[in-house]
């Protein structure tokens, strides 16, 4: 819990000292890296989630081997520091709407998007220690791990065109 | 020319007098609930069906909170904005409410004083409910907390405040008969009873006509988000290609079939489905691909 508090202040002074520092177009080059970053991290956390959806589903045959791999993938990947992946400016009214669908709602002060990280953080854990005990252990911890993710997805993320 | 005069007013007058009358409460029979003895286990399931608290949980609730159903939700709309009241079982809810009071609000949008209701509370679809199941949900939302908040007014301009404008509406939009009109087999028929008697899905999946009722001619073929930007997206076969199985782990885990996952209201409705046993969200997906 600490740690992830952690890596949100670190964003948010990396972010005010980021603006400050540099020039707008500079600025503006520097969110879309990092929206280009961060957008990449969800696309290994869903081809992840992917292997285990399948299996889940019964389209893919259960291996518990290859479910462990990408349980744990799934894990790291939600440890990963995110203190660049989301500077100020970087959400869809500043860059547009085809671009970011992250809303202002991210950064405002009453945002709870810390405890919603480490949300996914434990279901994704419970995910590692589930996947290789069997196809029922593996179902059982898709429920949590989908409600994290749709947590978050729900209130800042712009609804899907 | 004085007495054309005379002709109009009197008919201005009957016309008046009609719509008064047009417009009146029309309430269930007094004993539509007789008889009938609530469940509250069978009604959490009618509950969470329902989609209760997606609207009338307090909109930064989490967990056991949701259960909480203080009200506070805003639904824009093209006529004005609808606050979500509070429905606990206390005196700031509906504690004093008879089970009948409850079939009448939700089957016939009346409150127990008999004054219209908004149909931003989905009685158009909840006309087709069973009374049962009216009886076994009020017998779970009494097992609910009590909370004090209260309800807060509408925020409607003239003339879509005057309530009594709503019985015409009514007459227009509020219909008894089913839009899947066959439903052979046990589970098609499920399945019609979740979408279009308590999931209420087509209230976001389904364009609307001027007045603000559903389009029942483009049924599920998607709509303009009413409280914000970008579609909703349409969910009939013709546009949707999801298999039935996808579309029930989706309604389970909130996971689409390429493992993004749903956000914005409909993770609220799939924190609902989630609770259904998995044959119900089974027979939800085969009313979706029965579709025309």
């Amino acid at each position: 819990m600490k740690y992830g508090l952690g890596l949100i202040a670190v964003a948010a002074i990396t972010a005010v000292a980021g603006t400050a520092a540099i020039s707008d177009s500079n600025a503006d080059k520097a969110a879309l890296a990092a929206v280009k970053a961060r957008q990449s991290q969800m696309t290994l956390y869903a081809f992840n989630i992917g292997l285990l959806g399948g299996m889940a589903k019964g389209n893919v045959e259960y291996d518990a081997t290859a479910a462990s791999a990408a349980a744990a993938n799934l894990a790291s990947l939600s440890k990963l520091d995110q203190s660049r992946l989301w500077p100020q400016g970087s959400d869809n009214e500043t860059l547009g709407h085809d671009v970011t669908e992250a809303l202002p709602k991210i950064w405002a002060a009453d945002s709870d998007i810390a405890q919603k990280g480490m949300a996914l953080v434990e279901a994704a854990t419970a995910m590692e220690s589930a996947a290789g005990g069997g196809l029922d252990s593996l179902r059982g911890a898709m429920g949590p791990l989908g409600k994290s993710c749709g947590s978050c997805h729900e209130t800042y993320r712009q609804a899907k065109n | 020319m004085r007495i054309l005069l005379k002709i109009i007013v009197v008919l201005g007058v009957v016309a008046a007098g009609a719509l008064w009358m047009l417009s009146g409460p029309n309430p269930l029979p007094k004993d539509t609930m007789a008889g009938l003895t609530g469940d509250a286990t069978r009604g959490e399931t009618v509950f969470w069906a329902g989609g209760c608290a997606s609207c009338h949980a307090d909109p930064k609730a989490e967990g056991e909170d949701k259960l909480v159903l203080s009200g506070g939700y805003r639904i824009e709309s093209p006529f004005g904005t609808f606050l979500a009241p509070n429905i606990s079982p206390g005196p700031a809810g509906i504690g004093d409410w008879s089970d009948l009071d409850l079939a009448n609000a939700l089957m016939h949008g009346l409150s127990p004083e008999g004054q219209h209701l908004y149909p931003a509370l989905p009685y158009t679809t909840y006309i087709h409910m069973q009374p049962q199941d009216v009886a076994d949900l009020k017998a779970y939302m009494d097992t609910l907390p009590v909370s004090d908040v209260a309800s807060l007014p509408h925020e409607l301009a003239f003339p879509f405040n005057i309530r009594r404008g709503l019985g015409l509406w009514k007459l227009v939009n509020l219909s008894e008969s089913w839009v899947m009109t066959q439903a052979n087999t046990p589970e098609l028929e499920r399945g019609r009873y979740l979408v279009e008697a308590l999931g209420h899905c087509a209230e976001c999946h389904t364009p609307r006509d001027v007045t603000g009722g559903l389009d029942r001619d483009k049924w599920m073929s998607g709509a303009p988000n009413p409280s914000g930007k970008g579609e909703i997206p349409a969910i009939d076969p013709a546009n949707l290609d999801w298999s039935a199985g996808d579309i029930a782990y989706y309604l389970e885990t909130g996971f689409t079939p390429d493992y993004d996952s749903a956000g914005g209201q409909m993770a609220k409705v799939i924190a609902g489905m989630a609770h259904l046993d998995s044959s119900d969200r089974d027979a939800i997906a085969a009313y979706l691909k029965a579709l025309p």
